[in-house]
Formats: C-alpha cells, structure tokens, sequence
C-alpha cells in the first residue's frame, strides 16, 4: 500500500540503510537474498567451457601496452615537467593510473585475465595501490558483491545508494570521498584493528594478511611524501599516489554505468547490471567489463571472452545499451529522480519467455 | 544416509578435463575427471558460498568457483586462495567395469 499526505501526493519511503552493520542485512537473510539462486542463461556446457578457457596472450599483450603507454606518458610529463605541455601527459598517465588500474585491478582480482596465476597476483596488487584499495579486505568484498550483488545491507560496494547523494557523485570522479575512506580504513588497519564493516565480510583468518597489505600501501605513500619534501617538488607524488585522485574520474564514468538507477534487492542480474557496447579504445581501457551483466552472471569467463559470451547469451537478454552516452540518458534523469524519490528505479525489459507449443 | 561405494555413472559420461554433480540422498558431491584421466571426487558445494562446483570450470587439477573464482585442488581439496579458506572434503574414487563408483563415508 502506498502511503499518501492529506494532498494526495505520495510520502516518500524513508530512506535505506546501506550499512553491512545495520538491519537491512537481516532482513535481506530473510527475505532469502542473502548468498541466493540467481538467474542463468543457459548455455551449453560445452561452450561454457570453451569461454572459460584462460589464456595467456591477450592480458600479456594488453598489459605491456598498459606499460608501454605508462611509461611514454610519465617520460613526456617528466621531460616537460615545469612547462604547460606536463599537463596533458600527465593527463594520459594518470587516467592510465588511476582508471586502467581499476579494470587490471578488477580482472586480476578474479584472477581470469591471466592463464598464469601468478600474473593474476601481480596485477591486482599493482592495481590495487594504483586505486588505493587495500588488495586483501577488497577481494573479499568483491566477493560479497557477487554473491549479493546490490542487495541493500549486504553488498558493500553500492555505488549510488538511495537518494541519491548528489554532491558525493558530483566529488566522485576525483575520489576525494573514496579514497579518505579508504586511508581512515588503512590507518585503522595499520593499526592492527580491522572496521566493523571490514569484518562483516573479512575472515578472521584474513585478518593479519589485510594488516601487513595496509602497512605496504601506507608505506609507499609514505615514501613518495617523502620523495617531494626531501626533493622539494610535488613530481614524485604526481607519479606515484595522486593519480589515484587527478586519474580516477574515467572509471568512474564506467564504473557508474554498471548498476546506477537500477533495482536493488533483486536475484536476476538483467534486472541490476547494464551492458553497455563500447568502441575497441574503451573496451581496452576497461578490460570488456562493459559487458556487465554477463560478468556478473559468469565470473569464470575472462574479459578477453566476454564479447563472445554476449552473443552467446544475447537472446535471453534486455537490449544492450548502445553506448555511453545512450547509457546516461536513461543515468542522469534516474538519478536525479531518486535523489527525491528513493522508490524509483529503472525497469529493464526481459525477453518474453517462450511460449509452450 | 546410505554409505559405502555408489556407482555414479560411466567413465566416458564426464568429459576430459571437466566436473559432474552428482546427488545422492540429501547431499551433493562433485566428480572430476582431468585430462590425463584421473577421477577424483569432492563435496560438491564450495565451502565459500554453497555454489556448486559442478558449474565452475577445471584447468589441469584445480576446479574454480563459477560464482566466485574460489579454487581448490581436486586431488587433496585444498583451498588454494581467497575467498576459499575452507578445504574441501575429499571422498574416494574407484574405476570398476568402465563405471565410476564414489566411496562416501
């Protein structure tokens, strides 16, 4: 029953807790979201496997051009350090820092992109510094994430809660909120404590191994502070530890695509997750990851196969978006709407299930 | 629950490389074969999550997660890195006539 004042205008639902810690997570446990049978495309298992295969080659290939990128623009920003042509090299190498890093990040966590394991490892913990993630706790948050994708009080990784908060989105392509966050957190654990909300998803097992990662990240930030002030200039930490800031803003604009003004607390990941088609520029900065719902739905094929499990899976799927900014045309206005509206949501069309002969 | 050795299924029936759930009364279990035609079996759910290791995909002797890319190997059911902590529990293999047979406890 929807509530109505004297005027006949309907009384906004009070807003959610998105806290780990607070009672929604019971609720969900009720409600039976909690860890639950999602939906599935069925694909053969046949081809299932063959998408699953790993691979070695397209990462290693992707990886050393990530480098090679890194390496030219941070030598063209050093070579005219003090002139305005700094600007724009360090422009290409903090968004190859500070948003490259977060797909390598992603993908090395799941530990697809690479056949070699040991790659896998590397790459998320260079991309975890790089987005100021300590590697340990975030691992298993992205877990939880998965496992209880958008479900309200259980997903720690909610982006755009509700109402929206529109100053914070407004801040977050520079992740001066994100990343404070993440320093009180390591400060927390560089002090041997781990956070509540930490420890709602983190095995007490895993507890020492976030500690030292804390005190590893805190250490290199530290070095690179300390690198400017013994040389007197800001360059060191424009190469090593601002970029998570000045570079970050183009994963964000992915990374809003994925799930913002879509539904919360349902178990089918058409309804939560967009796809969005994206040119080869793109889908190389951000490892394919704009396939989203089919990453969601099957983890274990690497980004590398993920265009060909689109095709695979396109008929029991909503239409894709047709690119970004198709995808923020349906973003903003939803957004905006439930910034005063938290009940609103956007409804994503199924395909019709098949009729019994 | 019924104990001792139960007959699965033929040896052909899982693919080279490749994992099968099989139910047997109120529990499930996973059985692998791996490319050079070994066959193991473990507890069929991952200890992570109670996803069931029959939908996630087998490289050399490690099956992953389908839902979290947990892995464990299959010939001892250890964990082999987060979110997998928690070892799996291992159960018998025997190949007798062409047919696979499962020893549960």
């Amino acid at each position: 029953m929807n509530l109505t004042t004297t005027n006949g205008n309907p009384i906004p639902a009070p807003p959610r807790d998105y806290r780990l810690t607070g009672p929604e997570g019971t609720r969900a446990e009720a409600l039976g979201l909690v860890s639950a049978d999602w939906h599935l495309s069925p694909v053969p298992r046949k081809r299932m496997k063959e998408l699953m295969q790993r691979k070695d080659l397209p990462a290693i290939r992707d990886t050393l051009l990530w480098f090679a990128l890194l390496g030219l623009s941070g030598w063209l920003a050093h070579r005219f350090w003090g002139t305005w042509w700094c600007i724009p090299a360090f422009g290409v190498y903090g968004v190859l820092y500070g948003s490259v890093g977060d797909s390598r990040w992603h993908e090395g966590g799941h530990g697809t992109a690479f056949r070699t394991p040991w790659m896998n490892t590397a790459v998320y913990h260079l991309g975890s510094f790089m987005v100021t993630r300590e590697p340990v706790s975030w691992r298993w948050s992205h877990a939880r994430h998965h496992s209880d994708t958008i479900i309200v009080g259980r997903d720690p990784e909610i982006a755009v809660p509700r109402p929206t908060p529109l100053w914070r989105l407004a801040l977050a392509p520079f992740g001066l909120l994100a990343v404070s966050a993440e320093f009180r957190k390591m400060a927390a654990n560089c002090l041997g404590r781990i956070t509540a909300e930490e420890a709602d998803y983190l095995p007490a097992s895993e507890h020492r191994k976030a500690i030292l990662a804390a005190r590893i990240h805190v250490t290199i930030w530290l070095a690179s502070l300390g690198a400017s002030i013994g040389l007197g200039t800001v360059e060191p930490l424009m190469f090593v530890g601002l970029p998570t800031f000045y570079g970050r803003w183009l994963s964000v604009v992915y990374g809003i695509t994925q799930h913002a003004g879509l539904a919360e607390d349902v178990l089918d990941h058409r309804l939560n997750c967009r796809t969005v088609m994206m040119n080869r520029v793109n889908r190389f900065l951000y490892w394919n990851m704009n396939f989203h719902v089919e990453h969601h739905m099957f983890p274990t094929v690497p980004y590398h196969a993920l265009p060909a499990l689109h095709q695979e899976v396109r008929s029991d799927m909503p239409a894709p978006y047709t690119g970004l900014i198709d995808a923020y045309c349906e973003i903003i206005p939803a957004l905006r709407r439930q910034a005063g509206d938290p009940s609103y949501f956007v409804h994503r069309p199924l395909a019709a299930p098949p009729v019994a002969s | 629950m019924t104990t001792g050795w139960v007959d699965v299924c033929g040896a052909e029936d899982i693919e080279s490389e490749d994992v099968r759930r099989f139910d047997h009364h109120d529990r499930t279990y996973a059985l692998y074969r791996t490319a050079d035609n070994r066959y193991f079996a473990t507890d069929g759910l991952c200890t992570h999550a109670r996803v069931h290791l029959a939908d996630g995909f087998v490289s050399g002797t490690t099956i992953e997660c389908p839902k979290h890319n947990g892995r464990f190997d299959i010939c001892t059911g250890r964990a082999k890195g987060a979110p997998a902590s928690v070892d799996l529990t291992c159960h018998p293999v025997e190949i007798r006539d062409g047919r696979v047979w499962i020893g549960l406890a």
